[in-house]
């Protein structure tokens, strides 16, 4: 389970966005991914082929695995988009 | 942002900073671009706001770059973050897409500072969640202080104990670190001539961090052959082969790592002409040593061009700068030679040190060709060890050849993470040299950028109302 370390989460102002439609409390000044990491939500999207979860695994934009959903836009890069209140979120699906 | 510029640097990290500001100081029209939200790239990432107070979790080396910022700060330069460069042409216009609208500035130079990836490590079960990089750990830890705790660092490379003693220091519980270097490197590295002192000395403050992960109650465990990612739906341990001996560890979390690698992407587009380094065992772009490539206009400085750490970096950012500053005849070449000297001068000593890094931290075979046959070399596509052999064998010859027949390297990533191990597995089983296998084809855009975006580049006037589609393109 990621967590921030004491001191790091009260920072940052909290700001409501929906993943799957599940309204959820993220902090602000992250990137989606982090946010995602740190509410214990790992799998970001499902392979086409396999069916199989996918976690981000760069963090830094090179391998796509964090490929989700915002605002009706599909195959966002999670770790490169910051999060933004009323954001809506869907986990990438074939 | 302006419709001409004299100097375009791509990337805020050591080199690209170094670069922009020695540019826009002389006066040069100067534009940085980097596609994070703040400057300072992979090793001073959010060097303004860092995340962690105790300046003792990332060490006086994270530090170095506060400088280097506040200098970018007073220059009289542009600079853009969150600005992503998708095409570099040889007339040198680049599209850069920002906060999804995309624009076409020309320069009559570039320099290209888009640094380093990590080297793929295909093992078994490096796709499951709670598999990812060192360098994505340390990534969070920098930019948000977050971690995970029980976490097992695996691997080689400098990287690999700097992030493991850094999340100590952080206070995260850390489950093992699992050391792939294999013996004989050491006995090679040190034999290096000149740069075994300074790799003496590196060594000792290695075996200090080790003294100090140990202290902390984390087993250090060296001489592992083998790998294995367990788990179904996601990690849940870690196995690894040391003297013929399996053993597990159980973990949510495995942090892998095994050097890094230049960031090829862009200048293959550009089909700069690029070369394979036995050494560092990468295609790299061919430079001279000011940085300039085979096309005219366009330099490459930092890792982005040969991986030699941060302070490297920085110099050869400024070099390049020297170079672009005399052929812009805002310097005559004097004084680029008399500002040039003390910096090639910190390069030698540099590169001798990293021909020992080199060497010391080559990976061993096994962790750059996936043994098993169901690892997946292709994240994205799918595409198995095996089924990669089996194409190899009925005749397939090269990389381009294999992503057709296979789709290898076809999907988003463009082959970041598939091309090395894809050129490798044809050099082996061809018994051909890596440069003569050669390297997959790509083409532009090298991020991805959409539809929308490109078609209110064609018509401008239509830009503020056309409705965006948004299925990306990407090129394969
Ligand atoms: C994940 C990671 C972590 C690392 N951590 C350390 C560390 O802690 N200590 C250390 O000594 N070394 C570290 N390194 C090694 C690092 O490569 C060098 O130390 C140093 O950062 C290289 O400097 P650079 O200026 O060449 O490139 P970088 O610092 O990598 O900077 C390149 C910049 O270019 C930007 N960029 C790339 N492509 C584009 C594009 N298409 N459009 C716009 N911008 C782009 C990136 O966002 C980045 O900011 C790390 C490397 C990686 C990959
Ligand atoms: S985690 Fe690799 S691209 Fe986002």
């Amino acid at each position: 389970m990621f967590r921030y370390l004491q001191g790091c989460r009260g920072q940052r102002p909290s700001v409501a966005i929906t993943i799957d439609g599940v309204a959820t409390e993220v902090p602000a000044d992250e990137t989606l991914a982090a946010a995602m990491l740190q509410s214990g939500r790992l799998d970001l999207r499902i392979t086409p082929i396999g069916g199989k979860p996918r976690s981000a695994y760069c963090m830094m934009g090179v391998c796509f695995e964090c490929l989700v959903t915002v605002d009706d836009q599909p195959n966002q890069q999670a770790c490169m988009t910051p999060v933004r209140p009323g954001m809506r979120v869907e986990r990438g699906r074939p | 942002m302006k419709r001409n510029y004299d100097v375009v640097v791509i990337g805020a990290g050591p080199a690209g900073l170094a670069a922009a500001t020695t540019c826009g100081n002389a006066r040069a029209k100067t534009l940085l671009l980097d596609e994070q939200p703040a400057p300072g790239g992979q090793i001073y990432r959010s060097i303004e706001r860092p995340a962690i107070a105790d300046r003792e979790v990332l060490g006086p080396d994270y530090y170095r770059g506060e400088a280097l910022v506040r200098a970018l700060r007073q220059s009289p330069i542009e600079y853009v973050s969150s600005a992503s460069v998708w095409q570099v042409t040889a007339e040198r216009e680049i599209g850069v897409s920002v906060s999804g609208n995309s624009r076409i500035v020309n320069a009559k130079h570039v320099i290209i500072a888009t640094g380093a990836q990590e080297r793929p490590f295909p093992i078994p079960g490096w796709t499951l969640p709670g598999a990812m990089t060192v360098g994505a750990a340390q990534i969070l830890l920098k930019k948000s202080g977050i971690v995970a705790d029980g976490a097992v660092f695996a691997g080689t490379g400098p990287l690999l104990y700097l992030t493991a003693r850094q999340y100590i220091r952080a206070g995260a519980k850390v489950t093992a670190v699992i050391d792939t270097t294999p013996a004989r490197n050491y006995r090679r590295a040190l034999s290096q001539g000149l740069g075994a002192l300074s790799g003496f000395k590196y060594l000792r403050k290695g075996w200090r961090w080790i003294r100090e992960i140990k202290a902390a109650g984390v087993p250090v465990i060296g001489g592992v052959a083998e790998l294995r990612v367990r788990g179904e739906e996601c990690v849940s341990g870690i196995e690894y082969r040391s003297n013929q001996h399996w053993t597990t560890l159980q973990t949510e979390h495995v942090f892998l790592h095994q050097g890094v690698v230049p960031n090829i992407n862009l200048t293959m587009s550009m089909r700069c002409e690029h070369a394979w380094c036995d050494r560092q065992m990468c295609w790299r772009v061919v430079t001279d040593a000011w940085g300039g490539t085979s096309l005219p206009g366009v330099m490459v400085a930092g890792d982005a061009s040969d991986i030699g750490g941060a302070v490297s970096a920085q110099h050869r950012g400024t070099l390049a700068a020297l170079r672009v500053l005399q052929r812009l005849a805002l310097i005559d070449k004097r004084t680029r030679d008399s500002a040039a000297a003390p910096h090639l001068k910190v390069l030698t000593a540099e590169h001798r040190f990293r021909l020992f890094l080199d060497v010391l931290f080559t990976p061993d075979e096994q962790f750059i060709e996936p043994q098993d046959r169901q690892t997946l070399v292709c994240r994205c596509e799918e595409v198995s060890a095996e089924r990669l052999r089996e194409t190899i064998a009925v005749g397939c010859q090269g990389p381009n050849q294999l992503k057709s027949f296979t789709r290898c390297g076809m999907g988003p990533c463009q082959g970041r993470l598939c091309g090395l191990t894809v050129g490798q597995m044809l050099a082996t089983q061809l018994a051909r040299p890596m440069a003569d296998v050669g390297y997959y084809r790509l083409r532009q855009p090298v991020k991805p950028i959409a539809l929308g975006e490109l078609a209110a580049l064609a018509q401008p006037e239509a830009a503020a109302t056309a409705p965006a589609s948004y299925s990306k393109v990407m090129s394969s």
